[in-house]
């Protein structure tokens, strides 16, 4: 069925669609070519597909560090955000105790403010703490930050949960701590891996908080590194685009493959099908 | 329900028995204090700290810039009252970085969010297409700043990218690098905020979209209604609410525009393409002004504070 009104419509998706792709298929291609190439052609197809920049910079165990690093710090970010959260949240969702309106509305304030307001006293506390240059200085206030938006996704989920479950469990002797083990976890495996995802992109994505935390090159994330090998070859851009590239791919098929999460963190911790 | 103490408690058990019931009060005392104290260190007493540190100048040095410093007989800072303040404030660097965090929100509102809203009621209908036009524009979301910087550093780049392909199209004599023109160089970065961040409002409209019930929409359809019409008499008043959810996102993220700047152009040329952030991180983090940073915090906590508030009170009331 043909119409004009849709072919419109397609046309225009598919010209938006190419200002996002072109950009990021010149960045890939950029990496095969030349640097006298790309600067005459930035946007074609390589001529001779050349492998030396991709290749130096995968066989350079620098790469692959930055990566570990982005890698530990995400990984020890999600883990601790992921107990210290829900732990709080359940607490919250099923005992009313003395100051807990008090103590999740202190949470909510997290919410409100803008972090990098408060960027020179951490970096301070970090400093006082000792942990700077280890992945704690990036992850522990990374933890911080993510805190309250995960209770209030943890505390709304676990406050659906029916509560006859919890009584029958009562019955049994089931205390506090051994239900949140025993049940509302595994219960709650939606919620833990939109909020890991969540967390996860944002830790791996951050700059600011390395560039503040961290100063020895061996300890540097990804996007340090990137920004480090840009100033490094500032003539080359091929290699830069080989180096984006590299660090790029993986994570945009990761992403991508737990985008049904990413989407349900925006849209308030509902996971559709 | 009959329990062994049945006999022996005759009134109702306590609020004390209640909580050591089933290890009421060991849950709590295990589960609640990690994170609070986890939530307080890293992120409420530094913002705390930033306005007790705003009146001080001080490198760092030292606990606290009242502490004494027994080495040079005097204390580790010196108090100077507003002066941070009135320093940041006649800075003209500042007042760009001000007008640019302005400019940032500005355009995401009057620009970003209409863009992804007409994107959003095109391709909400769950088929095929629609769902690969999803990922595609969703994309750029989830590419790290950093990256999204770099790459259009080269795509406005007089010597390859973009901008040499115009100016050889037009003819130029001359490559023309916007990221390195005055007024080109923050319109390069809002430009490219527009491109990046529209993915993640257009996602929250088509969530908001879909939960609309068809019927509705069906009904208007037989009495007539064009496709324009429905979405705006239909769609778009029962979008409200998620729009204010992205207007709100689109507020205290632009007040925090920084990652994108630093690979773009670092606040050049001559200081024209700061944003707050970046101001802060500049004049303040850089040469290790910390009453002067944590002034700038303060501002800028102050803002998002009272922009926060006053939306929660008003738009997003009853919400």
């Amino acid at each position: 069925m043909f119409s004009w009104k849709e072919s419109g419509r397609i046309i225009f998706l598919l010209f938006v669609s190419s200002l996002i792709v072109v950009p990021l298929l010149a960045t890939i291609l950029g990496g095969f070519k030349s640097n006298g190439e790309l600067r005459v052609s930035p946007f074609g197809l390589p001529q001779e597909w050349d492998l030396q920049f991709y290749g130096e910079i995968l066989g350079d165990a620098q790469f692959w560090r930055y990566l570990w690093n982005s890698f530990l710090i995400s990984i020890m970010t999600v883990v601790l955000t992921l107990v210290l959260g829900s732990m709080c949240a359940y607490a919250f969702a099923q005992v009313r105790f003395f100051g807990s309106r008090f103590l999740f509305n202190y949470l909510l304030l997290g919410l409100m403010f803008p972090f990098a307001a408060a960027i020179m006293p951490l970096f301070l506390t970090v400093r006082d703490l000792g942990i700077l240059d280890t992945p704690w200085g990036v992850v522990l206030p990374q933890v911080g930050f993510g805190l309250a938006f995960s209770i209030m996704f943890f505390r709304t989920f676990f406050a659906q949960m029916p509560e006859e479950l919890f009584d029958a469990a009562r019955v049994d002797g089931c205390g506090y701590i051994q239900f949140f083990w025993r049940f509302t976890l595994p219960l709650s495996t939606p919620i833990l891996a939109t909020i890991a995802t969540f967390v996860f992109v944002q830790s791996w994505n951050n700059y600011l908080l390395p560039l503040i935390m961290l100063n020895d090159r061996e300890g540097y994330t990804w996007t340090l590194g990137a920004m480090d090998y840009r100033g490094e070859y500032a003539a080359e851009w091929n290699r830069t685009l080989a180096f984006v590239s590299a660090t790029l791919a993986p994570a945009v098929v990761f992403f991508l493959a737990a985008q049904k999460y990413i989407v349900a963190g925006l849209t308030g911790g509902a996971v559709k099908g | 329900m009959t329990t062994a103490d049945d006999h022996i408690t005759i009134r109702p058990p306590s609020a004390w028995q209640r909580m050591m019931a089933n290890g009421q009060l060991r849950m709590l005392v295990i589960f609640v204090p990690p994170a609070i104290v986890v939530f307080t260190i890293f992120v409420m007493l530094p913002m705390l700290q930033a306005g007790f540190f705003a009146p001080y100048k001080w490198s760092g040095y030292g606990p606290a810039p009242w502490a004494f410093n027994e080495d040079t007989g005097r204390d580790f800072g010196t108090w100077i009252g507003a002066q941070n303040f009135d320093r940041f404030s006649g800075h003209s660097a500042f007042q760009t970085a001000f007008k640019n965090t302005i400019l940032v929100i500005a355009v995401s509102l009057i620009i970003q969010l209409p863009i992804a809203l007409l994107l959003a009621l095109m391709i909400y209908n769950n088929s095929r297409i629609n769902t690969v036009f999803r990922l595609i524009f969703f994309l750029p979301y989830i590419m790290a700043e950093v990256a999204t910087g770099l790459i259009f550093s080269f795509v406005l780049d007089g010597n390859y990218g973009l901008s040499k392909w115009i100016s050889d199209l037009m003819g130029m004599e001359e490559a023309f690098f916007p990221l390195a023109e005055k007024p080109w160089a923050f319109y390069s970065i809002l430009a490219v905020i527009v491109w990046k961040y529209f993915g993640f409002h257009m996602m929250i409209y088509i969530a908001g979209l879909q939960s609309i019930s068809r019927e509705m929409l069906e009904a208007a359809s037989i009495d007539g209604a064009k496709t324009v019409q429905k979405a705006v008499y239909i769609q778009i008043p029962l979008l409200w609410p998620a729009i204010t959810i992205s207007i709100f996102y689109s507020v205290l993220g632009g007040l925090q525009v920084f990652d994108l700047v630093m690979p773009m152009t670092a606040g050049g040329p001559s200081n024209s393409s700061h944003t707050l952030v970046s101001y802060l991180y500049n004049f303040g983090f850089i040469r290790l002004n910390v009453g002067f940073g944590s002034a700038v915090g303060v501002f800028l906590f102050a803002v998002g504070v009272i922009f926060a508030l006053v939306y929660r009170n008003t738009v997003q009331r009853g919400q």
